[in-house]
């Protein structure tokens, strides 16, 4: 703000600070809100707090319904996060190298998991595969997570791809490497940054997914995002917050995990210009 | 100097093949070892995604249940001429179709659902007459025979709906997602005011869509033209602020925004305490919920694809224009704002596109009345299993989900879609 802006650009200045001050308070107030409440001693989810306990975690570790949830998750998510990299990734080299008719329309097929309805996903992979006896199994539900997954690695590892000098594949073709040397010693270590965090958005995908899990899993598959729709549906106790700070406190690590990698990958970026 | 000739031959490989020949063919080799590498992922896309949606799709049109249970009548009933009662033929059929039929109950109760669509009652009728038969003796009218069981066999109408579901395939749900049927002269038709609720469940979604999506614009604009603007570090420190809830589990924020607007909630009683109300405001299990839940998951993919697109505009333009005496107002709306409409465009879009497929926001927030088409699509599959209503919306929904997206497509490319 110059010294010399009149009064009614300050106010303006000052309007629009308060207008994106409000916009990002809105944001995350949410996230603030829920977090003290997990540590909360009475059992109700309001404000003011009566005081501290950490009695909440407790029921959510003693409680076999959350444990098998969280024991769930922790099958389903990597799972899905494994298939979707690895055919994600093959595919994004293969579609960044070869050039063929129709690719941009096989791009927005590979990319349309991601915006065709999840409802629509759900009931139609719950009709096609109930007749086949393929519902309530773990292998069904971390395929269609995957598939859920495969436009995020799709997306960031052909972005990260675009910055890859073919000529360094190249090079070691023609040092003798065989296709599979060249990719494990000089693609893959290149292009980690854009992998990685098309897994974290992988992971984060099938790890938050609740919609075709309520369609596709039977009572033994149960993911924890299912079993706090059902929490929320019956009454919100302060189990669902202690659950959901501990998903915040994970969403927060992978945030983190991904601004590393996007700061790496500039440095490395601008290292390779230089 | 001119001794010098090319070759007469050209230039040859090692083994003998032209060189340029010998090129091709390892390019060729290079694009089939690149399609190999699509390949994997494009199979276990088609059985995991495209498969279901296509069968899905198909299953929209199916109509196997009264075609199977009455094969004999069907096949009698293609002579008839759809104006007077059929022949007393298609009543003989009937009998040994229904006679048939009691031995498979799942046939006949299936068959009779299907048909109770078309005329409620028809249910009743069905299983009234099938428990009648068979006949101890053949009667010398079956016509007369059937009408003695129930009269309604003389009404001309519950044959046009046997008639209608003759083929296995048929335009029923579809039409009835958009509130049509075919009556019983054939013809596309108005379905009855009860039945035609759907047109307004569309008009519902696309109507929250479009409030969120301006919403969002409206919240998201000024926001990204902050992050934009600011120094680098500051703005990475903001950034954080809108990647976070992005980050954070849907379920999350939906628990969280019950705590907040609930009636005994953090912001009812601020506005209370405040005594800017004097009873507390009912913001949750209705549409103000369903708005401000939805806006608040939606905004990042809003801020993001405009911030991207802001951050490629030279802040000398406006500089420029202000420099020659336009007002600061005036040449932020006709220098700047163009140039970041291909961000508003891709974020409202995105926004839009992925608001009008909502499911658990509007289903743990909503009222009935705030209820989008993705609700019906789920309560037909898993409550009232009436799966040809479920496919037939959902072939609509991902009909408007598919042209959106071409024209998404179209104006940014789906590759360039911005996460964070």
């Amino acid at each position: 703000m110059p010294s010399y802006a009149t009064p009614i650009e300050r106010l303006w200045y000052y309007a629009f600070r308060i207008l994106c001050g409000m916009v990002l308070l809105f944001l995350i107030l949410p996230i603030l809100v829920i977090i003290p409440l997990s540590f909360n001693e009475g059992s109700f989810l309001v404000y003011p707090m009566t005081g501290f306990s950490l009695h909440w975690y407790q029921d959510f570790l003693n409680s076999p319904e959350w444990m098998l949830a969280l024991k769930n998750s922790i099958i389903v998510a990597p799972g899905a996060t494994l298939i979707a990299v690895t055919l994600g990734t093959l595919a994004s080299i293969g579609l960044t190298r070869a050039d063929f008719p129709f690719k941009s329309l096989l791009m927005s097929i590979l990319i349309s998991p991601m915006v065709v309805p999840i409802v629509i996903v759900s009931v139609s992979s719950y009709l096609f595969f109930a007749p086949l006896g393929w519902t309530n199994s773990y292998l069904t539900l971390i395929a269609v997570h995957a598939a859920l997954g495969v436009p995020f690695v799709i997306i960031t590892v052909t972005a990260t791809l675009q910055g890859f000098n073919q000529n360094l594949a190249k090079a070691a073709a023609s040092l003798g490497a065989s296709p599979f040397t060249t990719f494990k010693t000089v693609t893959l270590p290149l292009i980690a940054s854009g992998v990685t965090s098309g897994a974290l958005f992988a992971f984060a995908t099938s790890f938050d997914e609740v919609v075709v899990t309520l369609f596709l899993a039977g009572p033994k598959q149960t993911t924890l995002p299912r079993q706090m729709f059902s929490g929320i549906r019956e009454n919100i106790s302060p189990t669902i917050a202690a659950v959901a700070t501990i998903l915040i406190v994970t969403s927060v690590i992978m945030l983190l995990t991904l601004e590393y990698l996007r700061g790496r990958s500039e440095k490395l970026r601008t290292a390779a210009a230089a | 100097m001119t001794d010098i000739a090319l070759p007469a031959t050209p230039l040859l490989t090692a083994d003998g093949t032209p060189l340029k020949t010998r090129l091709k063919r390892i390019e060729r080799l290079h694009q089939l070892k690149s399609v190999a590498l699509i390949l994997p992922l494009i199979l276990f896309l088609a059985l995991t995604f495209l498969a279901p949606i296509i069968s899905m799709l198909g299953r929209s049109v199916d109509n196997p249940e009264v075609a199977s249970a009455m094969p004999h009548t069907i096949a009698a009933m293609a002579q008839w001429n759809k104006k007077a009662l059929p022949g007393d033929d298609v009543y003989a059929a009937l009998v040994s179709d229904l006679t048939e039929m009691k031995s498979d109950q799942q046939r006949l109760s299936d068959a009779a659902k299907r048909l109770n669509m078309e005329i409620a009652g028809f249910r009743s009728l069905m299983q009234k007459t099938a428990r009648a038969l068979p006949f101890e003796t053949a009667p010398a009218s079956y016509k007369s025979a059937l009408r003695d069981i129930d009269e309604r066999w003389g009404d001309p109408a519950y044959w046009h709906a046997i008639e209608r579901n003759a083929s296995t395939n048929t335009p029923y749900y579809l039409l009835a997602s958009v509130d049509l049927n075919i009556n019983d002269q054939g013809d596309v038709a108005k379905a009855e005011p009860e039945k035609a609720i759907y047109l307004e469940v569309f008009a519902r979604t696309f109507w929250i869509s479009a409030v969120v999506t301006v919403i969002c614009l409206l919240l998201g604009f000024p926001l990204a033209y902050l992050l934009a603007t600011l120094p680098t570090r500051q703005s990475n420190l903001l950034m954080i602020l809108v990647l976070l809830p992005f980050w954070t589990s849907i379920l999350v924020r939906v628990a969280a925004w019950i705590v907040l607007l609930q009636s005994g909630g953090l912001i009812n009683g601020a506005l209370l305490s405040l005594s800017i109300i004097e009873a507390p405001l009912q913001l949750v299990f209705n549409r103000t919920g369903v708005y401000i839940s939805m806006v608040h998951i939606l905004l990042p993919y809003m801020i993001l694809p405009i911030y991207s697109v802001m951050k490629g505009i030279s802040p000398s333009y406006v500089r420029a224009a202000v420099s020659l005496g336009c007002h600061p107002i005036r040449s932020f709306w006709k220098v700047y704002f163009p140039l970041s409409l291909a961000g508003v465009g891709a974020g409202g879009l995105l926004v839009f596109i992925l608001c009008i497929g909502y499911y658990i926001t509007p289903a743990l927030l909503g009222g009935p009345k705030d209820q989008m088409v993705s609700y019906f699509v789920a309560f037909y599959t898993n409550t009232t299993i009436n799966w040809g209503m479920a496919t037939a919306l959902g072939s609509l929904l991902l009909l408007a989900t598919v042209v959106l997206y071409a024209v998404y497509n179209r104006l940014v490319g789906a590759s360039n879609l911005k996460l964070g």
